[in-house]
């Protein structure tokens, strides 16, 4: 189970009704049902992750999230789970604004591409950077729009939502990111989590 | 062919007032069963059948004397397991397999119904059905269950009884019969009256049927429900028992001879009248309508659980038909998962070894039923 889970099950409460956006094998999903009694749905494009799920009792939509949550009425969930995967579609702020209308609250999680591996990756080599959370060439990866934690921060203020809290996660360590922080969690932060709100 | 030992049949005393206008009563609906009814009565899955099936899903149709239309899905160990579950599934109204059709007599007339037979729908079919939970005490089935036009009375189950079943599993199906669907029925319906033998419906003696019309009907049926890949791997331009071309009119190639063999079974187990009747029902399935346009009104009163299931090469009943019963069902909030299987098999695929879709089946149902949904 990624660390994460357990700081994103302390963000929902309980009996909430939640969509994870990009739900993979269901894993947090059955962590937040045992841990939180949550009544929660996913979403997931991969036809044999969805089978998983299905095989946990698991309640699941194949689809794909920067398409198919235009299906969801406005205020459908009281939080909108979106883990580590913004950074894979093609207009993030759609994404971003669909999490928004169909959740009241959104939990978003990016991989920091501030993180000071990533930065010496690139200065010393000269080559993309691949670390274990981004394992992937540049030719072959998934992600096209890789962002830093301050980059998130300041998207917050040019597509206007907002932040209710920022933690970053180093090794297993959780911390709260603020204005005078800012600069040394993005560099040693290797998970940012956001939990945001119109 | 003397059926009739084999067949289950419960008359319907409880008038049953039609779409059409007409109210019908003391009817008989043919079912079977497979496997037994726990103590609880929490076990009881509703089986649909699609245009050409009938009441035997499972083990030897003592009809046939084949295997029953989803032996691949229903039975001891399988997705709906009959060790588990007890499966009832009856013969739709204006089917042939003992339920009351058109090829029953008229008590006002003594004569054969044929076309004087009142035209059923969907709804009609349902409301029929709804009959057997009272005559086996079941208060709340755990599924309804159904493939094509199953699904199309899986949704209509649901709209009409929205508190009678724990689980909903529309597979392979539309909430609305689109102009093309309706086309290529009207294509078999037109092959039957164009047989002279049909009769304007009034074939009564057993030796005159339309069995020419009807089996074009189902040749051309047929075609719609395999894909042009699954069609291609499988016959291709291969030949039939020769070296060559004939130049000639017989069947050259394997997929003529296939075809043929497709009608000439099919008319041997099924009625040309209860084909229009049934084909019938399933055009003037439009649950959107029903709904005024909003299809999702059909649905905000249930609790049940959906499951949806659509297949890759389906073009017959497309994904993306299936995915608007999933979107209706979001804008309700009702309880639904999706899941589009990836066959070569065309809309059939429901009714074959498809593995993904078995496996699919089997863990939706057993999952739902632990967790004892109310």
């Amino acid at each position: 189970m990624k660390p994460e889970y357990k700081i994103i099950s302390d963000l929902i409460e309980k009996n909430a009704k939640v969509l994870d956006v990009g739900c993979d094998d269901g894993t947090l999903m059955e962590f937040l049902k045992t841990n939180k009694n949550v009544n929660i749905r996913g979403i997931e494009i991969s036809k044999e992750k969805v089978q998983t799920c299905i095989a946990k009792g698991l309640t699941v939509i194949e689809g794909n999230a920067e398409f198919d949550l235009k299906q969801f009425p406005n205020d459908s969930f009281e939080y909108v789970i979106l883990g580590q995967t913004l950074q894979a579609f093609i207009n993030p702020e759609t994404v971003i604004k669909e999490l928004l209308r169909v959740g009241n609250k959104a939990i978003v999680t990016i991989p920091n591409f501030g993180h000071w591996k990533v930065r010496l990756n690139l200065l010393f080599k000269g080559t993309m950077p691949i670390t274990n959370s981004l394992p992937h060439d540049w030719y072959n990866t998934p992600n096209i729009h890789m962002c830093t934690i301050k980059d998130f921060v300041r998207f917050s203020k040019i597509i206007n939502f907002k932040i209710f809290k920022s933690l970053a996660l180093i090794k297993e360590n959780v911390s709260d990111i603020n204005n005078s922080n800012l600069i040394f969690k993005n560099l040693f932060g290797e998970l940012g989590i956001f939990l945001i709100e119109k | 062919m003397n059926i009739k030992e084999n067949i289950k049949t419960l008359i319907v005393e409880k008038p049953l007032k039609l779409d059409c206008g007409q109210t019908i009563s003391n009817f008989p609906l043919a079912y079977e069963t497979f496997g037994s009814l726990n103590n609880e009565k929490d076990n009881a899955i509703l089986v649909f059948h699609a245009l050409t099936g009938d009441q035997f899903v499972t083990d030897i149709n003592p009809v046939t004397k084949k295997d029953g239309w989803w032996s691949n899905a229903v039975g001891s160990g399988k997705s709906i397991d009959t060790d588990k579950y007890f499966v009832i599934c009856a013969n739709v109204i204006g089917g042939c397999m003992g339920s009351f059709g058109p090829s029953h007599e008229n008590p006002k007339t003594k004569k054969i119904y044929g076309t004087d037979f009142p035209v059923i729908t969907i709804n009609d079919m349902v409301n029929a059905q709804i009959n057997l939970l009272d005559f086996f005490g079941i208060k709340k089935l755990f599924s309804v269950v159904g493939g094509s036009m199953g699904g199309m009375q899986v949704l209509q189950f649901i709209s009409n009884y929205p508190d009678k079943a724990k689980t909903a599993i529309p597979i392979a199906c539309t909430s609305s019969h689109s102009a093309q669907n309706i086309a290529f029925n009207e294509l078999g319906r037109q092959a039957i009256a164009a047989d002279h033998n049909w009769s304007e419906g009034n074939y009564n003696s057993k030796s005159i049927v339309p069995d020419k019309g009807l089996a074009v009907a189902r040749m051309a049926a047929h075609i719609t429900y395999l894909s042009k890949k699954g069609l291609q791997e499988k016959f291709g331009r291969k030949l039939q028992e020769r070296d060559d071309l004939k130049f000639g009119f017989d069947a050259d190639f394997q997929i003529e001879s296939y075809l043929r063999y497709q009608g000439s079974v099919f008319v041997d187990r099924f009625d040309a009248n209860s084909y229009l009747y049934i084909t019938r029902a399933m055009d003037y399935f439009d649950l959107v309508k029903q709904f005024n346009g909003n299809l999702s009104d059909a649905f905000k009163n249930t609790k049940a659980k959906f499951f949806i299931i659509s297949f890759t090469s389906d073009w017959l009943y497309p994904t993306q038909e299936n995915k608007d019963i999933v979107i209706a069902l979001n804008a309700v909030g009702a309880n639904v998962g999706f899941v589009e299987i990836e066959s070569d098999k065309g809309h059939d695929s429901f009714l074959l070894n498809v593995p993904d879709f078995l496996k699919a089946l089997k863990n939706f149902l057993d999952k739902s039923y632990a967790e004892k949904l109310s």
